[in-house]
């Protein structure tokens, strides 16, 4: 147990590294930041004070060293564009990511787990053909197409629901929430929907189709054949046998629910981290996009650890002493 | 397991008097079978070669060009389509924010759509397929390296990774030669996006397949490594590339509509569906629902259309899943 932690452990260092190393590489193919930072009637002495002063004068991997360095305790410099710190922007607009990922996570979990067991159960029922084909096409419909189709029904023709913003926040304690104000948990209303979508017709095509796995094992015929209830033989022993993979991919998915946000807050113009990320690719600003680049590496390591330990938890058979692999696996 | 009882020809004898011609053991063969019994899968191909076809012949099927300024009037602008009270016969899906006709300027779009996903796989491909038998044959470090760089790449998002690219060539380019190079970016970034995918699966397979007889027959003959990965060993790990080849197909030209639509893509003067879905968000509180809600749909059912045949061919091939 101890050496599959380290070595997983070691493995999530390497990851980041090798990011940073992405990270760090931006900025060197990206012209001068020099030029990006004064205005244009700097003299040369001033340019070259500038670059003594961001080290750009250092060798490259000294520069690599103390950028390495500075991210780890969270400083990812300046940006061009906003002229403020990377790490608070990002830090200002994450409440919002977070929030609005966590409950789409949820959104999707809370619905696709049981659609996916009663497609899995009833193969051949016509609602399970009826799901099956709605997921099929919420799969092929782009993220931002649904949104744009939601604000369109919701908001443009019954006027319910928001199209756009948090709506109003209440702080707590620098943490600006919607879950508190009316208008707020309309406004995340519509967000969610959209960024849970895709995820939620993942988990339910996922689980009916370790469902139909597991169903055709023959410990599930023996338990049939002991005269379980079918709600046993159902939930006790297939379900659960479903859910290790089920929690691996949903663990890695809530990374993607991340990612996936940068199009969602585009849509509904949600003052979130991937807003900003978006914002920052269109003017090229490098500091904030290789911050939210480490940022996401970062959740996706820490995601990963959990899952695995997750996995170790789970599935017993895993605790069993295996023989000292290491190397090749993979 | 039972399911072979269930009546499918396995049959057709395989030597028969006179040898079948190339076409009977086409109609006859499992995969095509397994097309002919399912009709969504039939629609699907016919919707999919459709939007082909009239994309490829998009300059024959317009009535208007997109491209040509002159017949472009601002005057024509906002009109809905053809059966809608104000609409226009000469414009029959009404037109966009610039007086462009929309049904022809879908059919352009589209035409950049398809081109894009189809090059971006084909560099995705390649460059997976390539490093993928490498990777399996080869092994030892080469392979380790490889392998951590696709596990890393697999754990982003690839639309995140076409992003970050897009984002830093935007830096390195100019603005005008971004938008001059605009495909080629777009097949860089969303083919860089999906290779790992490939590589993964042909490496799985080559491990396999490199220590079965043919291949240590082609050894002890003498034939170089490279002459054993590309004539022996790649064409027995080719079948489930194609699978992954059609459902990226779907995924990358998601991505190019994605990225056009953030407005890192294709640039709004050109005819994207990405871009015009995008215009169009802008309009939609004016009540100008077509211009998002034609291309979104073309979009959609050409997705969907390759994501079903995407899926026909993966069960078709592996006849294990039911």
């Amino acid at each position: 147990m101890i050496a599959f932690l380290v070595r997983r452990l070691l493995q999530a260092i390497a990851v980041m590294a090798v990011v940073a190393l992405c990270a760090f590489f931006m900025f060197q193919f990206v012209g001068d930041p020099v030029n990006q930072m004064v205005g244009e009637d700097a003299t040369n002495a001033d340019r070259e004070y500038l670059r003594e002063q961001l080290g750009l004068n250092d060798p490259i991997p000294v520069q690599f060293g103390n950028f390495a360095l500075k991210a780890a305790q969270g400083d990812f410099g300046v940006s061009y564009q906003h002229k403020r710190p990377v790490s608070i922007l990002i830090m200002e607009r994450m409440p919002a990511t977070l929030e609005l990922a966590v409950t789409a996570a949820i959104l999707a979990a809370l619905l696709g787990v049981p659609a996916g067991v009663y497609t899995g159960l009833r193969r051949f029922g016509f609602a399970s053909k009826m799901i099956m084909t709605l997921s099929l096409i919420g799969i092929s419909l782009p993220t931002f197409l649904i949104g744009i189709l939601l604000i369109y029904l919701f908001a443009v023709i019954l006027g319910w629901l928001p199209s756009f913003g948090r709506g109003d926040v209440v702080s707590i304690g620098g943490w600006e929430s919607n879950f508190l104000s009316v208008s707020g948990l309309k406004s995340i209303i519509l967000p969610a929907i959209t960024l849970a979508l895709f995820q939620m017709t993942f988990i339910m095509r996922l689980i009916r189709s370790e469902m139909l796995e597991v169903l055709r094992t023959d410990f599930i015929k023996f338990a049939r054949a002991r005269g379980l209830h079918n709600r046993a033989v159902n939930y006790g022993h297939a379900l659960k046998n479903t859910l290790v993979p089920v929690i691996t991919i949903i663990g890695l998915q809530l990374g993607s629910l991340i990612a996936f946000a940068i199009i969602t807050e585009t849509v509904f113009q949600w003052p979130g981290m991937g807003q900003l990320f978006l914002q920052a690719v269109q003017v090229v600003d490098i500091p904030i996009m290789s911050a939210y680049l480490i940022l996401i590496a970062f959740f996706f390591v820490v995601i990963n650890l959990i899952v695995d330990m997750l996995y170790y938890v789970v599935d017993p058979r895993l605790r069993v002493d295996q023989p000292a692999g290491g190397g090749g696996h993979g | 397991m039972v399911d072979q009882a269930t009546g499918s020809p396995l049959q057709t004898p395989e030597a028969p008097a006179s040898p079948p011609s190339t076409w009977h053991r086409i109609w006859d063969s499992d995969v095509f079978y397994s097309f002919r019994s399912s009709k969504v899968t039939m629609v699907a191909a016919f919707l999919t070669a459709l939007i082909f076809l009239l994309a490829i012949f998009a300059p024959l099927v317009a009535p208007h060009s997109p491209y040509d300024v002159a017949t472009v009037d601002l005057m024509d602008a906002e009109l809905p389509p053809a059966w809608e009270a104000e609409g226009d016969p000469r414009f029959l899906l009404g037109t966009d924010n610039l007086g462009r006709d929309l049904w022809s300027t879908i059919l352009y779009g589209t035409r950049i759509s398809l081109l894009v996903g189809f090059l971006s796989v084909i560099f995705g491909l390649v460059v997976g397929v390539g490093l993928g038998l490498v990777s399996g044959y080869v092994g030892g470090y080469v392979d380790s390296f490889i392998m951590r760089v696709a596990e890393i790449q697999l754990s982003i998002p690839g639309i995140l990774i076409a992003l970050l690219l897009a984002g830093t060539l935007r830096g390195v380019l100019s603005a005008e030669a971004y938008n001059d190079a605009i495909v080629y970016v777009l097949v860089l970034t969303i083919g860089t996006s999906i290779w790992p995918q490939f590589a993964r699966t042909v490496r799985g397979s080559t491990l396999v397949e490199r220590n079965k007889e043919y291949v240590l027959a082609a050894r002890v003959i003498g034939l170089s490594r490279l002459a054993i990965m590309i004539r022996h060993v790649l064409p027995n790990v080719m079948g489930p590339v194609l699978v992954i080849a059609t459902i990226n197909l779907a995924i990358a030209i998601l991505s190019e509509a994605t990225l056009s639509f953030l407005g890192v893509g294709v640039p709004p003067t050109e005819p994207s569906l990405g871009t015009l879905i995008n215009e169009g968000q802008n309009y939609l509180f004016s009540g100008l629902w077509w211009i998002t809600i034609f291309p979104g749909t073309v979009l959609a059912i050409l997705v969907l259309a390759v994501n079903l045949l995407g899926d026909w061919l993966r069960d078709a091939l592996n006849p294990k899943l039911r």
